[in-house]
């Protein structure tokens, strides 16, 4: 899949809201990619816009496109749409609770989807969506499936959301903040999960988080995203080893590390901007302890710092 | 004067009765806070770190009385805070301020952020009408507002900012402690920096105390001096900070912080615990740990562990370090 420059602006009545304006990136096989960014820099807005969830309106995609198997996802038919939702990129969302639907047991809603995609029996489908369960290592299958989402444990709701949008064997998984609900020690099952997904069925994984820790532990390549803009792209390692956007590096002094100690933290000053009125340039610049007379007047170029590692920020010129 | 104890806490219990059916039987109790002692000194920072729903909120607010513990007492500088009147509890609270998770809930949106930060001076009288101004633009000052931005309702204000005004209104009548519950947990990671700094700095310079509730270990790590770690309603754990990150005893404290994601953990060896938090109506038996406990002995099941000292200033509550049962 890939995704060049795309824009999704909501037109409500204060102003038009900028969610994503302009946002690259390629998502390969079997990789993990994470998109990560502080909230209201548009990384939901970005999933949502691949799949075709925005309303509109007030939202709409103005530019762009979301390249996938020949087919812009962009501008193809709601029909079109509907059967690659779901069936060949399905989603994960932040909040199980609101996600699932209420009346009906989980054992239900992951039947509905299997009927929904494959034509398969009503027998075959209850049978598969046991093995889903199972797969994400809920220990009593047959009272899950019976139960409805409330009487869930949150940990127990975001598994079972994931087994739904496994379900019909997606080539790519977006998970968005999947475990930001949720406890430290749930959280840590719950990546053990998305771990062993990749490496067994060899799927692509578009991994939307505000948590480095997260990156760190389960990313191959990330995007760093702010106000709507990608500014840094590279291989995880680079990211967090040698990041060269002073938001990037911003964000990751800011961490109190847990294996190190620190009597201050380093703070980037100011608070994210407004997504109505962004600052002209380069829409860091004026939080950026590096800023420079042109940042705030023209939007920084893309440059290439090595192979993988693309940066927006006028710093890296002169080198190349 | 670090070792003067300002707070002290000897067996709380808050129980939340459970009733059912039309005459409102009571079926049993969510014992949110069961038997917790642990103490402040002045001048320190003590971390209350644990999962949803152990009970940590319960206990800042218990402290505050802003709920009525069920039994158990509240030492602060000597005398029990759970037998003082309305009168008496007005005057203590001058000494102890909250500083809330969620700055939105808060924060009165239809009262100016002076106002706000006013409030607790006009209640308790202190100063005239011109000095209370005055006091609220150097307290805006303080925590990096600038003065004139009093007039502006809370809605006008980014989450970060509105974090500062709340800090400052509990600022506002110089008080000697403060409980900090989840301060950052709502914040962006950059925002979550400079507000950890602010509340550092505002600590060093009036001598503050902090009972700091949290479920981030990074954070506690950062800020804490001590940690006690509550699993279920009661303290498993309770340690230096140092002792506890480089030597953690209890099997939970060991699973939470293996399980942290770090920048630099990637391929460590992680305890995944099995299974969720269980519910506070029923906890399990024994330890309430043991049915998620990878290093669990028979014991454990049947009785409970008393919180002992096994190490200066190191205390767990936890079967392995008992030697009668090893």
């Amino acid at each position: 899949m890939e995704v060049n420059n795309l824009k999704t602006y909501f037109f409500t009545r204060s102003g038009v809201v900028k969610a994503v304006n302009g946002v690259d990136f390629k998502l390969r096989r079997g990789e993990c990619l994470c998109l990560v960014g502080e909230s209201g820099c548009g990384k939901t807005v970005t999933a949502l816009s691949i799949l075709g969830l925005i309303d509109s309106p007030p939202g709409q995609i103005v530019d762009g496109e979301v390249k996938y198997n020949n087919l812009d996802l962009a501008t193809c038919s709601p029909r079109q749409l509907r059967q690659i939702r779901g069936k060949e990129i399905a989603i994960v969302f932040q909040d199980a609770q609101s996600a699932l639907n209420p009346v009906l047991t989980v054992g239900d809603q992951i039947i509905e989807q299997l009927q929904i995609h494959l034509s398969i029996k009503q027998g075959e489908a209850r049978n598969k969506a046991m093995t889903l369960l199972d797969e994400m290592g809920i220990p009593s299958v047959e009272r899950v499936m019976s139960s409805y989402p409330h009487q869930l444990s949150g940990g127990m709701k975001q598994r079972a959301m994931i087994a739904m949008s496994l379900s019909c064997d997606p080539q790519i998984l977006i998970a968005d903040e999947p475990t930001t609900a949720v406890d430290v020690t749930i959280k840590a099952q719950i990546l053990d999960i998305f771990r062993e997904l990749k490496t067994k069925r060899q799927m692509s994984l578009l991994f939307i988080t505000h948590d480095l820790g997260v990156v760190a532990e389960i990313g191959d390549r990330a995007v760093v995203i702010y106000g709507g803009e990608d500014v840094e792209t590279a291989p995880v390692s680079e990211i967090i080893g040698n990041p060269k956007h002073p938001y990037t590096a911003g964000l990751i002094e800011c961490l109190p590390d847990i294996s190190k100690a620190t009597d201050r933290l380093t703070s980037i000053p100011g608070a994210t901007p407004n997504p109505v009125e962004l600052p002209r340039g380069c829409s860091f610049h004026p939080r950026c302890p590096k800023a420079m007379e042109i940042c705030s007047r023209q939007q920084p170029p893309q440059i290439i710092i090595s192979d993988g590692h693309k940066v927006s920020c006028y710093l890296y010129q002169r080198s190349t | 004067m670090m070792n003067q104890k300002l707070l002290e806490v000897k067996d709380l219990k808050k129980y939340y009765p459970v009733t059912t059916g039309l005459f409102n039987r009571h079926i049993g109790d969510v014992k949110a806070v069961d038997g917790v002692s642990l103490d402040a000194k002045v001048g320190e920072i003590l971390g209350l770190v644990g999962e949803s729903g152990c009970g940590k909120s319960t206990l800042g607010k218990t402290i505050l009385r802003l709920e009525e513990p069920t039994s158990g007492e509240i030492l602060y500088k000597g005398t029990d805070i759970t037998k003082l009147d309305k009168k008496g509890l007005r005057e203590l609270r001058k000494e102890i301020q909250i500083i809330f998770q969620d700055p939105d809930a808060s924060l009165d949106p239809r009262m100016t952020v002076g106002d706000s930060i006013c409030e607790p001076l006009t209640i308790h009288n202190v100063a005239g009408e011109k000095e209370q101004a005055e006091r609220v633009a150097d307290l805006m000052k303080q925590v990096g507002l600038e003065a004139g931005q009093a007039s502006h309702y809370p809605h006008e204000f980014s989450g970060g900012q509105k974090q500062r005004i709340g800090i400052a209104r509990a600022l506002a009548i110089n008080p000697k402690f403060i409980i900090a519950d989840e301060p950052v947990s709502a914040l962006d990671v950059s925002i979550q920096a400079q507000i950890l700094n602010l509340m550092m700095d505002i600590q060093e310079q009036f001598c503050l105390t902090y009972l700091f509730i949290a479920h981030d270990l990074s954070v506690i790590k950062h800020m804490a001096h001590r940690i006690a770690v509550m699993y279920l309603g009661k303290i498993v754990e309770l340690a230096n900070k140092q002792d506890l990150f480089d030597n953690p005893l209890h099997p939970y404290t060991e699973a939470l912080l293996s399980a942290v994601p770090s920048l630099k953990s990637k391929g460590k060896n992680r305890i995944l615990l099995h299974g969720d938090v269980p519910s506070p109506l029923n906890p399990p038996s024994g330890c309430h740990f043991h049915p998620r406990c990878h290093r669990v002995l028979p014991v454990c099941s049947q009785r409970e562990p008393a919180l002992a000292e096994i190490a200066p200033g190191h205390f767990i509550a936890c079967h392995l370090y008992n030697a009668s049962n090893i």
